[in-house]
């Protein structure tokens, strides 16, 4: 809520301009970063270090089976109270790079050399000895102000270079936030990718028998922190979808019996139905710019896709025929629109112009197609396939190609993109027997690799994920 | 989709000439008042009691076999003894497809009652559609048996 503007905005006020940068880069040349800090200059992101030709960078367009080892000790802290953060900071940037699956974190017990200031330069064959290919050096302090600030490093141990560093300061109630997104700036550096740890997933929460389920609006961090329940269970709830904002989210709901799409904003817990359709709406997701909503609306025996403008609430319809379209996905630039149809006897996934023209089949494959979602990077549509009895997880080029499955089970369903288009998220439900017993249903995220398949922790059952883009 | 609806339609006709759905409408009427548990007629407890109130369909299909005919003549004759009576049609698929298509399904396998109902004279106004696509099963398991009886729809008599 807060926290995240909040956070936001104090990033935001102190990221140092373009300018600052350069003479930060000029000045750091020329005194190098340890002087820049004990001359006491205060900055909240300091310049990077611009080095060519360091040798650490993974490449994770081949699935990367073996992970990076890395160090990263607890961020060192002016007094308890920041040592404590500290050691939770490190902590945090940790399992979020090791949930990655490209990197894995070596056991402190391992180290040789501990820091007692950032001051200390790495002794790098003491690293190098435990295999560090990287490290993180941190550091943490709670200013006069209250407000806490978090500097780290990161060090290129066996080419012997800082490759990055960066400092942030916070209210000290955001230091999570602090860690994903020194997390993302770990990854960023070494994968040459987006990061994707300042992140949330809204999803469906589940409870109780499969005949009387009952589902809640939930959202968490991406790692499965600061959770909480968004609805009380009254109201059967499907399918929320982020804005692009993250602060509000698209979804469906059963309120007073009708199922409609709603809006529901996540800070003031605000909640509208959108528009006034004379039948079903559902399959809810934002244009890229947030600016309009499609979906589908059932009428007739038939499910058509629509628009909804959110300033102007003009509607247009897309499609029109008597079969089911449905699941409609943007393409990141707003020029196209993915969905599934049975308009040729069975489900396949169709690609149109955003404004309903160009029709035209994009999967031909056996089996059934479903739920097409366009990657935040354009390069792929994630679907889900039916075919011989089971589900299956896949991706495949906009245009059908290159059709590749990631996963599959009894029941695995509805993909949702990582902020950086690198993993993939969803939900298994398992089958369950006559009695009722199993068909239980959890989140997974799988590498677009295929590897590093893992669950998602969540406090009860969980279904219908959606990831958030990164936190503005 | 049209072609077999209309088949469907032709084929009630006949099923509806000999169908004994009217007369058993009239007996539960008439038993209301002697018998101690039977319900009001006309309710939705009358409903339950006296005509099947659900149709089962294929895999992925939303056409009316010969047995759901016979169902939904059955309803027919009771929407026609208590003509102020109105109903909602729910519309659901088996676990075996994704949410968001299931829910078009649902809606689709409703409305194919509903026109059913239209055809044989029950009004459009007193009949109402709402899918739930998989997500109220009738029947637990994932097995053939469960997933046959939950592709339905089931008339609900609006109290």
């Amino acid at each position: 809520m807060c926290v995240y503007s909040s956070v936001r905005r104090i990033v935001c006020n102190e990221v140092v301009s373009k300018r600052e940068n350069v003479m930060m880069k000029a000045w750091s040349r020329a005194r190098g970063w340890i002087g820049a800090t004990l001359l006491g200059l205060v900055l909240s992101v300091v310049g990077e270090a611009g080095v060519a030709h360091a040798e650490l960078r993974i490449d994770i367009t081949r699935g990367n089976v073996d992970p990076i080892p890395i160090a990263i000790p607890a961020f060192g802290g002016d007094d308890e109270r920041a040592s404590r953060l500290g050691a939770d900071l490190a902590g945090v940037v940790q399992a979020d790079l090791e949930r990655s699956g490209l990197f894995r974190g070596i056991d402190s017990r391992a180290f040789i050399q501990t820091f007692a200031s950032m001051q200390v330069q790495p002794r790098f064959p003491d690293w190098q000895a435990i295999n560090a290919q990287g490290l993180v050096q941190g550091r943490t302090a709670l200013q006069s102000d209250g407000r806490l600030r978090v500097e780290f490093r990161l060090w290129d141990v066996f080419a012997t270079q800082q490759i990055k560093a960066q400092a942030y300061v916070t209210e000290p109630g955001n230091w999570r936030r602090i860690a994903h997104i020194i997390a993302d700036s770990v990854y960023e550096r070494l994968t040459g990718e987006s990061g994707y740890f300042d992140s949330r997933i809204i999803y469906i929460a589940e409870n109780g028998p499969a005949i009387k389920r009952v589902k809640r609006l939930a959202i968490m961090d991406q790692d499965g922190a600061n959770h909480r329940f968004l609805t009380d269970g009254a109201d059967l709830v499907l399918t929320p979808r982020f804005s692009p904002s993250t602060q509000e989210i698209t979804y469906m709901s059963y309120y007073n019996g009708v199922p409609r799409v709603y809006l529901y904003n996540i800070d003031t817990g605000k909640r509208e139905r959108l528009g006034d359709f004379p039948g079903m709406t559902f399959a809810p997701r934002f244009s890229p710019d947030g600016n309009r909503v499609i979906m589908s609306m059932a009428r007739g025996g038939s499910s058509d896709i629509y628009v909804m403008d959110l300033r102007t609430l003009e509607r247009r319809r897309l499609t029109n025929t008597p079969a089911i379209d449905t699941s409609p996905s943007y393409s990141p630039d707003s020029q196209r629109i993915v969905f599934n149809s049975d308009r040729g006897g069975s489900q396949q996934l169709y690609v149109m112009n955003a404004d309903g023209s160009g029709v035209h089949r994009i999967t031909h494959g056996n089996g059934r197609y479903a739920t097409p979602v366009w990657s935040p990077r354009g390069d792929y549509i994630a679907f889900t396939k039916m075919a011989q009895g089971r589900f299956f997880i896949g991706v495949m080029k906009p245009d059908g190609s290159g059709e590749r499955l990631l996963s599959d089970g009894y029941l695995v369903e509805g993909p949702t993109w990582a902020p950086n288009g690198r993993v993939l998220m969803y939900f298994r439900q398992n089958p369950s027997d006559a009695r009722g017993q199993g068909g239980d249903s959890y989140l997974y995220s799988i590498d677009l690799t295929g590897y590093n398949e893992r669950r998602v922790v969540t406090p009860v059952q969980a279904s219908d994920p959606a990831w958030s883009p990164l936190i503005p | 989709m049209k072609i077999s609806v209309l088949s469907v339609v032709a084929a009630s006709l006949l099923v509806a000439a000999c169908a004994s759905g009217p007369q058993e409408g009239g007996d539960a009427s008439g038993a209301g008042k002697g018998a101690v548990n039977a319900p009001a007629p006309g309710t939705a407890a009358d409903f339950v009691a006296n005509a099947k109130d659900r149709v089962f369909f294929a895999f992925d299909r939303s056409d009316l076999d010969e047995s759901a005919v016979k169902t939904l003549m059955g309803q027919v004759a009771w929407l026609k003894a208590y003509p102020n009576a109105k109903v909602s049609i729910e519309g659901h698929a088996d676990e075996r497809g994704t949410r968001e298509y299931n829910l078009a399904l649902g809606e689709r396998r409703a409305n194919s009652v509903k026109q059913f109902l239209k055809a044989q004279g029950v009004s459009d106004a007193r009949v109402q559609v709402i899918s739930y696509g998989k997500e109220r099963p009738a029947v637990v398991g994932s097995n053939e048996y469960a997933w046959a009886q939950n592709r339905r729809s089931v008339t609900v008599v609006a109290k």
